[in-house]
């Protein structure tokens, strides 16, 4: 494969502009390998975040053609749009420079969701075993393989509308949380996720599902949550 | 908001996206529509022939029209609502997007239905 791509990159802070490069296309290139390329070879001061490039890390997810995306597993071939291609920082966020969004943010709401495992044993005690054909486990294991990329909160509308909306990564973690018999949280977690900006404020969209990389469904997750929340405040527990 | 946010047009080229946008519209203009309802049932207040000569002068082609477009927008708000409480009080299912679609379908039928028998 031969030619060149011409590639738009958001350069600067919130109050940027794009700026366009042009960058020879290769075989197998991903939007990932166009965005190095650049930074190597045309502006060594271009600010970009990335670590795994195999879709482990979720470290690489920009704004591909208007979309969300992991860069690094996104093929240039498959998303290029009359030889073009635009790249910005993940939307949703603020831009820490270029295309480095700003995930302080995003992470604080996985805080607030009480996404952090609250342990129901200590060490000493024997491990429980698990059986993974019990129906919480498979919610939990449907849920379980994010990988903290922030696509589906840059994809989600309900978080630009709200701010305060915890969004569906922070919820989805929740919910594998609030499957996990092990985990002894979940009085508070309830509390936490069921508070205005929480699970009730999604409104179905699914354009988290739409644009997970991992094919994960955090609308579903914040289904259940609705449902636990409301099981917990007509229980009284809420 | 930065020019890079308004580039970034993804949640809105989903259909559930748009469905949800005909259920908050709908409402709205239900909403609207309501103390129009409110005041002309109010009429009857103010004696039978205040009532009937209103119903007579609304009894047009237009407003016939604009009827339709009301059962139009209150099946399409019911369907919807129906949807979105099956998915917070439902198990998970899968097919929303053709769940939104049967309910604008069946929304449009129910208002051809009401036209036809209008006419």
């Amino acid at each position: 494969m031969t030619g060149m791509i011409e590639v738009s990159l958001w350069r600067g802070k919130a109050d940027g502009r794009y700026q366009t490069y042009q960058v020879p296309q290769r075989a197998n290139q991903t939007v990932l390998d166009v965005v190095t390329w650049v930074q190597r070879n045309a502006d060594p001061t271009l600010s970009y975040r990335f670590a795994c490039r195999v879709g482990m890390c979720g470290s690489c997810a920009m704004t591909v053609n208007g979309r969300p995306r992991w860069t690094c597993r996104t093929h240039t071939s498959k998303v290029i749009e009359d030889g073009k291609l635009e790249i910005g920082p993940l939307a949703n966020l603020p831009v820490i420079k270029d295309l480095a969004a700003d995930l302080t943010r995003f992470f604080e709401k996985w805080q607030r969701a009480k996404g952090v495992f609250a342990p129901s044993k200590t060490r000493k005690d024997p491990i429980e075993r698990i059986s993974p054909a019990s129906a919480p486990r498979i919610a939990a294991d449907a849920a379980i393989e994010c990988i903290n990329c922030a696509v589906c909160y840059a994809a989600c509308d309900t978080v630009r509308w709200n701010e305060d909306y915890l969004g569906p990564a922070a919820l989805n973690r929740a919910w594998t949380l609030v499957n996990d018999v092990k985990d002894a949280g979940n009085k508070t977690r309830l509390a936490a996720i069921a508070e205005a900006g929480g699970c009730h404020a999604c409104h179905s969209h699914q354009s988290c599902q739409e644009h997970c990389p991992n094919k994960l469904n955090p609308t579903a997750s914040i289904a259940g949550l609705k449902r636990r929340t409301m099981q917990a405040y007509i229980k009284g527990e809420l | 908001m930065s020019a890079r946010q308004l580039h970034t047009t993804a949640p809105r080229r989903n259909a559930l996206w748009v469905a949800a946008m005909v259920h908050r519209i709908s409402g709205l203009a239900l909403a609207c529509f309501l103390p129009l309802h409110f005041l002309t049932l109010g009429l009857a207040l103010q004696g039978e022939a205040r009532l009937d000569s209103t119903l007579r002068w609304m009894d047009n082609p237009l407003f016939k029209i604009g009827e339709t477009m009301l059962v139009f927008l209150l099946a399409v708000h019911m369907l919807g609502g129906l949807r979105v409480l099956l998915i917070e009080n439902m198990p998970w299912r899968e097919g929303q997007k053709d769940l939104a679609l049967a309910a604008l379908a069946i929304a449009a039928c129910v208002a051809f239905a009401f036209l036809v028998g209008a006419v």
